[in-house]
């Protein structure tokens, strides 16, 4: 007999998929706000897993060059700019010089002194064309600015600032929408409530990678299979840590008992709101969401939708009863329709 | 970091939004979703497999009534759909080899398990079926004479059969395209169903206007028209459905979609005026065809073009949120 909540709502999912006495679910907490962008979680992904590379792709848009998750990415960070204050920070560039990039006052302020030094650092001798071009401020090549923000375009010009950072992963959802839709059953279940395919069951249908709502699970085009984050399946199983988890030199990325971790997350937003961090948010912790709760969960600092995630993911397979409902009925139509069609006169 | 790029560059032949574009934040305007990997053999299958459940139902009908020649036009109809939709489903595969490996479970919650089993249900039974439609080529006497007379009763049986599981092969893509994240089919769980009937009903009636005997087209002109009605009926809420109908009514998928509701009322009205003559006929029946490939074509492409965007996933999203 289906549990209640087979297809939506809070469930325990090793248990509902057969386990008998399974472990407790694991999963991970990534703590955004001491995210430092530094990818090392991508680099030991793809080390443990051997994920191959995925080609030196500069997207143009920010550090990020790795641009989403895909087949060939199962860590991806997220990098965003935004002219906004980083909250607990001080406005930003208050104490900056203004003026030319070039100046007493700013070898003062990079020499950490108060007293002009007399020099004018910067001009290099016996170059008098370059001179006379540094010295009328920074020519525009197209690239990110000569001088650091604000410093042309004085102190009112300038705006707060803030990068946000973010490792995004496999959710492994309660209800998980690629593994309810596999037509081979590659995707399963493991005792720790996570989701992995199996390589050598996988035909490559496509059809997970259309169920995601996350856009997570991705098709390796040389190979034709899906591919997406294990949870390092094969290192659950001996009691380690993921690579990623492991890897992450600001425990940016938590790995641990979901139970745990949820209690965890809802101190440190706890914290941060204390600290004035209003803005900080956790992201699909709780059960009762669209998925029933993630087992890959978040603490953000902006909108989802900021950080490329939807911001109210809904498993679409809580609308399949209704779907074959639909289908059912539509059957039935068209196998009237046919009878009726020649039931009428034969001319 | 809201978007900003232009809409509708081009080929929306200078048509206004009716809704200023939606203010929504996305990530460097990137898609949330993943657009499907389907090729356009899916496409393809949609259009095939809903031809094969179809024809599978006139021959029945034909059967039952009486109409040989039309009978015999349905079992090879249904067969060659149902020989194409296998080829492609296998073509679209990532490891087509492995194509098999779709018979190790059966799983009501993967629409695609299911469409499985029906066609390998529906498959074997065309297929005898059909080559039952060879008997009168066969010897009188012999070994081969008795095969003679015992194909066209399994032929019967078999047409039957192919005949009963034809709605669940037509209608079940409906649920397969439903059945995922993305906006605009899933939104439309409850209209593809339908359409996709109708569209199969025209499909299969416009081979049988271009191929049966005039004698026996007069159900056709009927199945055409009560195609055209449940594919209009049952599937207008597919423009109507919000932000993520858009696709369908914009764009390439917007205008292969409209291509194919005019190709089926104009193919309808044909069929209905074409009684006396064979050339009419076959007018409306290529119109008919012509009005089913559009119409899956476009519906496949709403779909890939709702994925791509990331307004048809944050907007509805937030707005659910906000509610």
């Amino acid at each position: 007999m289906p549990h209640a909540n087979a297809l939506y709502g809070p469930l325990d999912p090793a248990p509902d998929a057969g386990y008998e006495d399974p472990p407790p679910r694991m999963g991970f907490f990534t703590d955004t706000s001491v995210c430092i962008g530094c990818k090392a979680c991508e680099v030991a992904c793809k080390e443990w897993n051997g994920v191959p590379e995925s080609g030196l792709d500069l997207l143009g848009m920010s550090y990020d060059n790795t641009g989403a998750l895909t087949a060939n990415s199962w860590r991806h960070v997220a990098f965003v700019e935004q002219p906004r204050s980083a909250g607990w920070a001080t406005p930003a560039f208050e104490g900056d010089p203004d003026g030319p990039a070039i100046s007493p006052v700013t070898a003062a302020a990079g020499a950490r002194t108060s007293t002009d030094t007399g020099t004018d650092p910067g001009l290099p001798p016996g170059s008098p064309g370059a001179a006379a071009r540094m010295s009328s401020g920074p020519e525009f090549l197209g690239m990110p600015g000569a001088q650091p923000p604000g410093r042309g375009s004085g102190a009112e010009g300038r705006t707060d600032f803030r990068w946000l950072m973010m490792s995004d992963v496999c959710k492994h959802c309660t209800h998980a929408a690629c593994l309810d839709v596999c037509p081979t059953g590659s995707l399963f279940r493991t005792e720790f409530g996570t989701v992995v395919v199996q390589e050598d069951i996988c035909n490559g249908c496509g059809y997970c990678i259309s169920a995601c709502p996350y856009g997570v699970i991705d098709q390796r085009k040389d190979d034709g299979r899906a591919w997406k984050c294990t949870l390092c399946y094969d290192r659950l199983g001996v009691g380690m840590t993921p690579a990623c988890a492991k890897a992450c030199p600001t425990e940016s990325i938590q790995y641990g008992v979901l139970d745990e971790l949820r209690e965890r997350a809802a101190a440190r937003v706890a914290k941060l709101h204390e600290r004035g961090v209003p803005e900080a948010r956790l992201y699909g912790h709780d059960p009762n969401d669209g998925v029933g709760g993630d087992g890959a969960f978040f603490l953000l600092l902006d909108e989802p939708e900021v950080y490329g995630l939807p911001p109210d993911p809904i498993v679409t397979t809580r609308d399949l009863p209704a779907m074959w409902k639909r289908a059912g009925l539509a059957a039935v139509t068209m196998a009237v329709a046919t009878a009726v069609a020649f039931l009428g006169r034969r001319q | 970091m809201t978007d900003e790029k232009p809409r509708g560059r081009r080929g929306d032949g200078g048509e206004r939004l009716t809704v200023p574009p939606a203010e929504f934040a996305s990530y460097y305007g990137r898609p949330v979703l993943k657009p499907p990997v389907w090729k356009y053999d899916i496409a393809g299958y949609l259009f095939t497999g809903g031809l094969a459940a179809g024809s599978a139902l006139i021959g029945a009908g034909a059967q039952l009534t009486g109409r040989p020649e039309l009978r015999t036009v349905g079992r090879w109809t249904a067969l060659g759909g149902v020989a194409a939709s296998t080829y492609l489903l296998v073509h679209d595969l990532g490891r087509p080899a492995r194509f098999h490996h779709m018979l190790r479970v059966a799983k009501v919650t993967s629409p695609m398990s299911v469409g499985t089993w029906i066609l390998a249900a529906f498959g074997p039974l065309a297929g005898v079926a059909a080559v039952a439609e060879l008997a009168p080529l066969l010897p009188q006497h012999g070994v081969l004479g008795l095969a003679r007379r015992i194909a066209p009763p399994i032929g019967n049986l078999a047409g039957l059969g192919a005949a009963a599981t034809a709605p669940a092969l037509a209608t079940y893509t409906g649920v397969l395209l439903a059945d995922t994240a993305v906006p605009s089919w899933h939104d439309a769980y409850p209209s593809l169903p339908f359409v996709f009937a109708g569209s199969a009903l025209a499909a299969a009636s416009g081979v049988g206007l271009i191929a049966a005997p005039a004698a026996q087209a007069a159900p056709l002109r009927r199945l055409a028209l009560a195609a055209a009605a449940v594919e209009f009926g049952g599937g207008h809420q597919l423009e109507r459905q919000g932000l993520t109908s858009e696709p369908y009514t914009r764009g390439r998928s917007g205008r292969l979609v409209k291509a194919g509701r005019v190709l089926l009322a104009v193919g309808t009205v044909t069929a209905l005026l074409s009684r006396r003559s064979r050339v009419l006929s076959a007018i409306s029946g290529a119109a008919l065809v012509a009005s089913s490939v559009a119409t899956r074509f476009g519906v496949f492409e709403a779909g890939r073009a709702s994925a791509r965007d990331p307004k048809y996933t944050v907007v509805p999203q937030r707005e659910r949120l906000s509610r």
